[in-house]
């Protein structure tokens, strides 16, 4: 099940993917996170669904993803953190996000449940993953060099061993939960 | 709120997280899928200066497991619709038309914006709200808590521009 970068997928695989999708989209959508006014709630603080989902998730996925890893049954894939980058790329992301409503997942889940406003959100996204590749020669050798530190993971950050960082972090998410759900039921 | 409770939606998600690692050695992720079908669009008017650049010789524009994955979801998110009956088959959402009236190409036109500077956003970041806020925050990746905090605080920003002033 190695996965070598360069390879076509293959045809078990991409079928494999289509089916994730849609069990993505399916939940995306009864989870009601792909609605506008759903989304911008969030935004405008006066509704707390799509931070529970995400919390959620990242509390299930991280005790199975780490327990799996733990069992050898898989390797993480951690994204490089470039600090320069990834805040001026988050904000602008944010920005956007603020703006139509959607993002690049609820978007297609958005057009798939009907809201078709979402057809010039995806556009858009297109137009704008071009543009980033137009000027991507130039990013990678300016602002993608600034604060470079690869793939590193919370717990290496705070010099922590991964088991004690995760006994104390989940907890700690877990709580936040139960504030959301409390405060913003 | 959804036709189901954002804690059970939330925990299928993670274990959905789970499976693609498991069979797929892959996280969830979406942006790089618009990404690469760009590129196969960008190939149609000008192949040679599509493949060469920067982004495209690391990313191929090319259907694989993650554009399968996109597909998929417009799927999705069509059969959840039609069983809780909730397809919209709307133009402009409700809550935009209050704020701003029911004209379309207004909507269009910021959703076309919107999405441009969210998709450059992505690709300078690394990630999306599922590739870095869900299946990277996960995994402890530094750059995706960084940067999910930064979606937010923009999303926060923006959208109270937009509907508090």
């Amino acid at each position: 099940m190695k996965y070598t970068p360069g390879k076509a997928d293959s045809p078990r695989q991409l079928g494999l993917g289509l089916l994730f999708g849609v069990a993505f989209g399916f939940l995306l959508q009864k989870g009601g996170v792909a609605r506008y006014e759903v989304l911008m709630g969030q935004f405008l603080l006066t509704d707390f669904t799509v931070i529970k989902v995400i919390l959620t998730a990242i509390i299930v996925g991280m005790l199975g993803i780490f327990s799996l890893r733990a069992l050898g049954l898989v390797e993480l894939n951690v994204k490089p953190t470039r600090y320069a980058a990834n805040i001026a790329g988050g904000l602008l992301f944010g920005v956007g996000l603020g703006v139509l409503g959607y993002c690049p997942g609820t978007g297609i889940v958005a057009l798939g449940q009907g809201n078709y406003d979402a057809i010039a959100g995806i556009t858009g996204l297109l137009a704008g993953s071009y543009l980033y590749a137009e000027t991507s020669g130039y990013l990678a050798s300016t602002i993608e060099k600034i604060g470079n530190r690869g793939g590193i993971m919370l717990p290496d950050m705070l010099g922590m061993r991964l088991a004690v960082f995760l006994a104390l972090f989940v907890p700690l998410l877990i709580v936040g939960l139960f504030a959301c759900a409390r405060l913003a039921p | 709120m959804g036709a189901w409770s954002p804690y059970l939606v939330g925990t299928l998600i993670g274990l959905l997280s789970m499976a693609t690692f498991y069979f797929s050695n892959k996280p969830l992720s979406v942006s790089t899928a618009y990404a690469r079908l760009a590129g196969l669009v960008g190939k149609l008017f000008a192949k040679g200066h599509t493949e060469n650049l920067k982004f495209y010789q690391e990313t191929k524009p090319k259907i694989e497991w993650g554009v399968m994955l996109v597909f998929g979801m417009l799927l999705g998110a069509f059969i959840a619709a039609v069983s809780s009956d909730e397809f919209a088959g709307a133009w402009v959402p409700v809550l935009w038309e209050q704020r701003f009236g029911a004209d379309l190409g207004l909507r269009l036109g910021m959703a076309f914006i919107g999405g441009a500077i969210m998709a450059f956003g992505a690709r300078l970041a690394g990630g999306c709200t599922s590739g870095h806020g869900i299946s990277g925050a996960l995994q402890l990746s530094v750059s995706s808590w960084i940067v999910l905090a930064c979606f937010f605080v923009a999303a926060i920003a923006t959208a109270h521009l937009l509907y508090r002033l």
